[in-house]
């Protein structure tokens, strides 16, 4: 193994440097994913295959990007609220509250499909303002405050529907709902297209506008933020509103694709793996950098993994255990303590 | 007793006392609306039913006062139950045998997540995340579905009770849970384990300067509350007569829900052995209120959220005024 290939090995560079951005850290999420997309070109050819069927395509590659909407989507609000130097534990009940009240608009009340969806993510950016409130205002620890609506959102979207699984009727509104989870535009699926568009539209904002700066600023250093007469409190309700807005979004694909409001199961788990898509793109838990560009390549990593194990046969029960020493492997080899006992073990 | 002395005390323990009261008004409100509920019989079922969130909880106040956060005690709760009834049914080992197995397993992997907590810095959260993942999916490998638990052994711990009095009992679950109680009180209240986790949880860094072992505690922290979350999928068996891979999902929730309910500061540093304990008889009477009012189980997980967000206005309240 030659030196060159052990960035480590390197004489330790500053240890933070809050407003270099991260680039760079998406780097082993990068090779991860492609290591991922070459054992799957040698091993199942069918893997790279997209045909057109009916006019629309078809593939595994397409259908990482549609499985892995909803981890996109998430991912894109959580990394925002991390760069703050937060954590938003709620997501996944958020998803439930925002696709139960989608439902029953769409069932019980007898709306049209965009009020439905509109009434959702309402709700959803709601839900993450008072998160954001709570952080920002109250001053509690990001994971005490959000820990309020992950134990209790779910209990809030099960009370509204009546502790029922509200299943979408087979009228023409929600038939035109469930585009959202099932459609497709110029061939390809709309919730890939939803969750790259609100990628790339994030993107252009956080770059060309100054909210970017001010989202690392806040998390870097609030107190110099505010000497520098930047209100952090209100960049921070700004940040948990739009994760809040993203859970929403999600919590609509959620509901279109299975066809009924589940709010056991809706979103169970899926804060973890957007938390998890942001670590391992690159964003530093402790906020002040971040990298939408690595969060979206971790999430498309987490997704091509899982996909990669389910053509393998792996039962989707048994997955998490591979995602889980896949994520263990990246934070460590991100942490600056396990790669000095790796070198001091090598070289004593 | 100076002044300050006196409002230092009461500023410690108003948590604590909230907690009491409001399990008092709890109880005693509901006995007095329901016929029936002020009876040792809600009160034994309320130490049966929650004896292994109770267990839990118990583990989790320490890790929590040590400034860290457990995620995995549900997948382990899961694992053990499932581990359990697999031992005990499919490979016909004794049942204390598959016990012993189990709390081995549970403490060796709490360790192993303290040890990278501790020693490579990764942020407990993070690290337990993973733990959760691990642990429910190796659940799915012992067996991907419910097995039932039916040996004499077990039958025999079902008869075991001691009378608490008009003719209810108090449980072997409930008797672990209690028992437990007490060792974790005596643990965090006179050894120096006890003290350290105090120390490390109020300030890690000055911890680390006065000389204190802080990597050993962590781990032995965290190694202790997988010991817990083992015991706790045990009781867990004990109630249900049977072990299942999904059972006890997102049961961490509401074991720090208890836990900070129950007076314990999410930040480390300070907390209540007794106040979980109290934490964890409210959020049961909780769902006893809605069961017997025939209200939506639902109403309960909202109510624990509220009561939540009480606590931690509350403790941001206390928290800030002595600094004035």
């Amino acid at each position: 193994m030659g030196t060159d290939a052990e960035p480590a090995t390197d004489p330790p560079a500053p240890r933070r440097r809050p407003f270099s951005g991260a680039k760079g850290g998406f780097i082993w999420p990068l090779c991860g994913l492609i290591a991922l997309l070459v054992f799957n070109y040698f091993t199942s050819p069918s893997f790279f295959s997209l045909e057109i069927r009916d006019g629309h395509l078809y593939g595994s590659l397409v259908d990482i990007f549609n499985r892995g909407s909803i981890g996109i989507v998430l991912a894109v609000g959580m990394t925002l609220v991390i760069a703050t130097g937060g954590v938003d534990l709620s997501v996944g009940s958020v998803m439930a509250i925002s696709g139960a009240i989608a439902a029953l608009m769409l069932g019980d009340v007898g709306a049209g499909p965009v009020v439905a969806g509109f009434c959702g993510i309402v709700a959803a950016t709601f839900a993450g303002l008072v998160n954001g409130f709570l952080v920002a205002v109250v001053r509690v620890q990001p994971i005490v405050a959000t820990l309020v609506l992950m134990v209790s959102g779910r209990g809030i979207a099960r009370f509204i529907t009546g502790e029922r699984v509200i299943a979408l009727r087979d009228d023409a509104d929600a038939t035109a709902f469930e585009a959202i989870g099932t459609g497709h535009v110029f061939g390809l699926p709309v919730p890939a297209l939803l969750a790259v568009g609100l990628f790339l539209a994030t993107l252009v904002i956080v770059r060309r506008t100054v909210l970017g700066v001010f989202v690392t600023a806040v998390g870097a250093n609030e107190r110099a933020s505010r000497a520098a007469g930047l209100q952090g409190r209100n960049v921070k309700l700004a940040a948990y509103a739009f994760c809040g807005f993203c859970a929403g979004l999600a919590g609509l694909i959620d509901v279109a694709n299975i066809r009924a409001a589940d709010t056991i199961n809706s979103g169970v788990f899926t804060e973890l793996d957007a938390i998890f898509a942001v670590v391992v793109g690159g964003t530093v838990l402790t906020g002040g950098r971040f990298t939408l560009l690595g969060s979206f390549v971790g999430a498309l990593l987490l997704q091509t993994l899982l996909t990669t194990m389910y053509s393998y046969g792996v039962a989707a029960d048994t997955a998490p255990i591979y995602k889980s020493l896949v994520i263990l492997m990246v934070c460590l080899l991100q942490s600056r303590e396990f790669r000095d006992a790796f070198r001091w073990g090598r070289s004593p | 007793m100076g002044p300050i002395a006196m409002r230092l005390r009461l500023r410690s323990s108003a948590p604590l006392a909230a907690t009491a009261a409001i399990f008092m008004a709890l109880f005693g409100g509901a006995a007095t609306a329901f016929e029936g509920f002020g009876s040792t019989f809600v009160l034994a079922d309320l130490l049966t039913e929650n004896a292994f969130l109770g267990v839990a909880a118990l583990g989790m106040t320490l890790v929590i006062i040590s400034g860290g956060i457990d995620l995995s005690v549900g997948s382990v709760i899961g694992f053990t139950s499932i581990f359990v009834a697999s031992l005990i049914t499919d490979h016909g080992l004794p049942p204390l045998v598959a016990w012993a197995m189990a709390l081995v397993a549970g403490t060796v992997f709490g360790a192993v997540m303290g040890l990278v907590i501790a020693r490579f810095k990764l942020p407990p959260f993070l690290a337990t995340l993973c733990g959760l993942f691990f642990a429910r999916g190796m659940a799915f490998v012992v067996r991907n579905e419910s097995v039932r638990i039916d040996h004499p052994f077990y039958d025999t711990l079902g008869d075991v009770g001691v009378p608490l009095g008009g003719g209810a009992e108090l449980t072997l679950s409930a008797m672990i849970f209690l028992g437990l109680f007490l060792v974790v009180l005596l643990v965090s209240r006179v050894t120096r384990f006890g003290r350290n986790l105090y120390a490390i949880g109020g300030d890690e860094d000055s911890a680390l300067l006065m000389g204190l072992p802080v990597t050993r505690t962590k781990v032995a922290v965290y190694a202790f509350n997988g010991f817990c979350s083992a015991l706790a999928g045990i009781v867990l068996t004990l109630y249900t007569d049977s072990g299942n891979p999904t059972s006890a999902t997102a049961v961490e929730l509401d074991a720090i829900a208890a836990v900070v309910i129950g007076g314990t500061l999410l930040s480390g540093g300070v907390g209540f052995v007794t106040g979980t304990l109290l934490g964890v008889l409210i959020y049961g009477t909780i769902y006893q209120i809605t069961y017997f009012a025939n209200l939506p189980a639902s109403l309960g997980s909202i109510t624990i959220g509220g009561l939540l967000l009480a606590f931690i206005v509350l403790q941001k309240w206390l928290g800030r005024a002595p600094a004035d």
